[in-house]
């Protein structure tokens, strides 16, 4: 049921023609546990999920407070999916893939 | 333990008219304090002018963390009290940061905290050297975020930490259901707890401001009145006036002679407080008009507080009494200051009057008449409110007129006893009707520190404006009007009559001693005649006893008889012996 709801949007062509290769970012503060869990919980659901088409940059706010505001970042860490549009937002260590998924529009809300 | 030196709680002034008087010098330094109350209540207000008057005032720049507004909205809202925000911001006095939470687009998962805000605020922060914070309003997060334990600890992590920062903040708090704040923020913020209130009574709205808490000073718990207006916040201290202002002996005119005479000759100490009340249309106005136009003549300003007429209505009313109060409008001596009782609560009246005569700085007020505030309050808000506005006028050392409109007997005295007791001289205008007319008496009821008139005048309102008439006190009471001008003529008419019978009585007099010195005269005739008549009488009488001796002695001689011997006599003396026995 899941694998069959993921293929289409899964192959490269699909993806490619809808434009929706996954600029994600991921938002943390230092080096924390918690940090390093979200980065590497993210690592495991895009490379189960999303094959090729992501991209994830990771913001580390103690060295560049700056950007937070721009994405208004309270919470850390944050992910955010800034591609494609709406900008989605997941916040917490990541540990649910069943709602990171869901927050990513990669599967729908049951 | 024992003895401690006791440090004074250092204070960051908030620039907020009043508001740092009441708190003896402003907010906590270094800590947060909470500035709760309902939606519109002027939470925001009070937190942006805490900033901007930090940043332009005390040299201690700012951030504003907004929840609700955007940057442009907040800048919009406060353009209109002068406030320059995006000045402030290119000067690097000011960091608006604006966090905006959409929970549609917000999914949680796992465990998260509030670093990122406290970086981004940190972030402010040191950008421009901040020692100033506002958060408003943070409560916006517990509808954005789920987690709300997590919330909350950070919540608590947040103040502490902008303790350790040492900055003053600011923290706004929607209020709640039998709690100061909805999420119950007053529990983190403890050092100072400061609640705004808008409150509608007879709709018409009141602002209050109260400080519930603030640790380590103290502080009025008294419900304080505060305005917003095109000048921003004020928040007018109720206690930090007390009875303590200077007095002073110089005297002023009332304006009308004879009232000044009443008044030992010189009229109102100057900086008291006058009541002068009275049924309507007994000519309350018009006693304020000589009152400022006697001001303005001797230079000074004046300021009327109009709130039954316009201006131009009493400049007219007055013209008709021969008081021209158009030149010192034009001179800028006179302001007129009209508002309808309804048109604000009565802390906003009190506060624009603050503010104007603030500004203005008269050496006179007139307030005409002031109750017709009662309309819009109750009478112990009135009583209140005139209170400190007169404490405030006596700081200054303004002479105050205020008129007020008694009703009729009983409800004079109830309404004006509300205010009496804070006035320094007590002019009653009373209506005296007889003889189906009403007539207009003034007296004296009360005059501090002179010893004033104790009679009831005779007020006259002529085309060369107030005059006094003594009435006419008599055997029937006092009579006033036509029945003393009546009065006045029977009692000439009675003097006349009194005179012209004297002048008859005169006449008869003078009749009489005419009548009397002729009867005299008569009399004396008489008399005389009858003296002649007597001397006449002797001499016959003589002449015929000599005539009679003659004819003896020829009877003698007759007789031949002795001339020693009588004869005849003797004999007719002892017949009369005889006859006496």
């Amino acid at each position: 049921m899941e694998v069959a709801e993921e293929r289409p949007s899964s192959t490269p062509q699909a993806a490619e023609a809808a434009g929706e290769s996954q600029i994600l970012r991921l938002y943390i503060a230092g080096q924390t546990p918690r940090s390093i869990a979200a980065f590497a919980n993210l690592r495991k659901i895009c490379e189960e999920h999303l094959a090729e088409r992501y991209q994830i940059e990771v913001i580390d706010l103690i060295q560049n407070p700056q950007l937070a505001a721009g994405d208004q970042i309270l919470a850390v860490p944050t992910l955010v999916r800034r591609l494609p549009e709406p900008v989605r937002k997941i916040i917490g260590d990541l540990s649910n893939a069943e709602r990171v998924l869901v927050g990513l529009d990669v599967r729908p809300a049951r | 333990m024992d003895h401690f030196p006791v440090a004074e709680l250092p204070k960051t002034p908030t620039g907020i008219e009043g508001f740092d008087e009441v708190t003896g010098g402003g907010l906590p330094t270094g800590r947060p304090a909470l500035v709760c109350g309902g939606a519109g209540c002027g939470k925001t207000l009070f937190a942006i002018s805490f900033l901007v008057h930090g940043a332009t005032r005390f040299d201690e720049p700012g951030v504003f963390m907004s929840f609700e507004e955007s940057s442009d909205e907040l800048a919009q809202n406060v353009a209109s009290l002068g406030f320059d925000l995006p000045g402030l911001i290119e000067n690097k006095k000011i960091v608006l940061d604006h966090v905006r939470i959409e929970r549609s687009e917000i999914e949680e998962t796992g465990d998260y905290d509030l670093e990122g805000l406290f970086i981004r605020l940190g972030y402010a922060i040191d950008s421009i050297g901040a020692r100033r914070v506002v958060l408003d309003t943070i409560e916006s997060l517990f509808s954005g975020l789920e987690n709300q334990s997590i919330l909350r600890a950070e919540l608590r992590r947040l103040f502490r930490w902008l303790k350790d920062k040492g900055v003053t903040a600011v923290i706004t708090g929607e209020r709640g259901e039998g709690t100061l704040t909805r999420q119950g923020l007053e529990e983190y913020v403890s050092d100072a707890v400061i609640m705004l209130d808008h409150r509608v009574t007879d709709e018409i709205s009141t602002r209050r401001l109260r400080i519930v808490k603030y640790r380590g000073s103290s502080h009025g718990t008294n419900e304080y009145p505060f305005l917003i207006d095109a000048e921003g916040i004020a928040v007018l201290p109720v206690t930090a006036l007390g009875l303590n202002h200077a007095v002073s002996a110089e005297r002023i005119s009332t304006g009308i002679p004879r009232l000044d005479t009443m008044l030992e000759g010189n009229g109102f100490f100057r900086g008291t407080t006058v009541l002068v009340s009275g049924t309507a249309g007994s000519g309350k106005s018009s006693v304020a008009a000589h009152f400022v136009d006697a001001a303005c003549r001797r230079g000074e300003r004046a300021q009327m507080f109009l709130f039954e007429e316009s201006p131009a209505q009493m400049t007219r009313n007055m013209k008709s009494i021969g008081i021209d109060l158009q030149p010192w409008v034009d001179r800028g001596l006179l302001e007129f200051h009209a508002s309808r009782p309804s048109a604000h609560g009565l802390e906003t009246h009190l506060s624009r009057m603050h503010r104007v005569i603030d500004r203005f700085r008269p050496s006179v007020v007139v307030f005409d008449p002031v109750s017709s505030l009662l309309s819009v309050a109750t009478e112990a808000d009135v009583h209140g409110t005139l209170t400190r506005l007169i404490d405030y006028l006596k700081g200054a050392g303004i002479t105050a007129l205020m008129t007020s409109l008694s009703h009729g007997k009983t409800e004079q005295e109830r309404t004006d006893t509300a205010i009496s007791s804070i006035v320094d001289t007590w002019l009653l205008l009373v209506t005296l009707e007889s003889s189906g007319e009403r007539n207009r008496g003034i007296y004296v009821l009360k005059a501090r520190g002179m010893s004033h008139s104790n009679q009831i005048r005779e007020f006259l309102l002529t085309d060369h404006g107030v005059e006094l008439v003594d009435v006419y006190v008599g055997a029937s009471g006092v009579l006033t009007g036509s029945a003393r001008v009546t009065q006045e003529a029977a009692e000439r008419a009675a003097a006349l009559a009194e005179e012209q019978e004297l002048e008859r009585r005169q006449r008869a007099l003078a009749r009489l001693k005419t009548a009397f010195e002729s009867e005299l005269a008569s009399l004396q005739a008489k008399f005389e005649a009858e003296q002649a008549d007597l001397a006449a009488g002797i001499v016959q009488n003589e002449a015929r006893v000599a005539r009679l001796g003659e004819d003896k002695s020829d009877m003698a001689k007759n007789r031949r008889a002795d001339a020693g011997n009588g004869g005849a006599r003797p004999a007719r003396s002892e017949d009369a012996r005889a006859k006496r026995r």
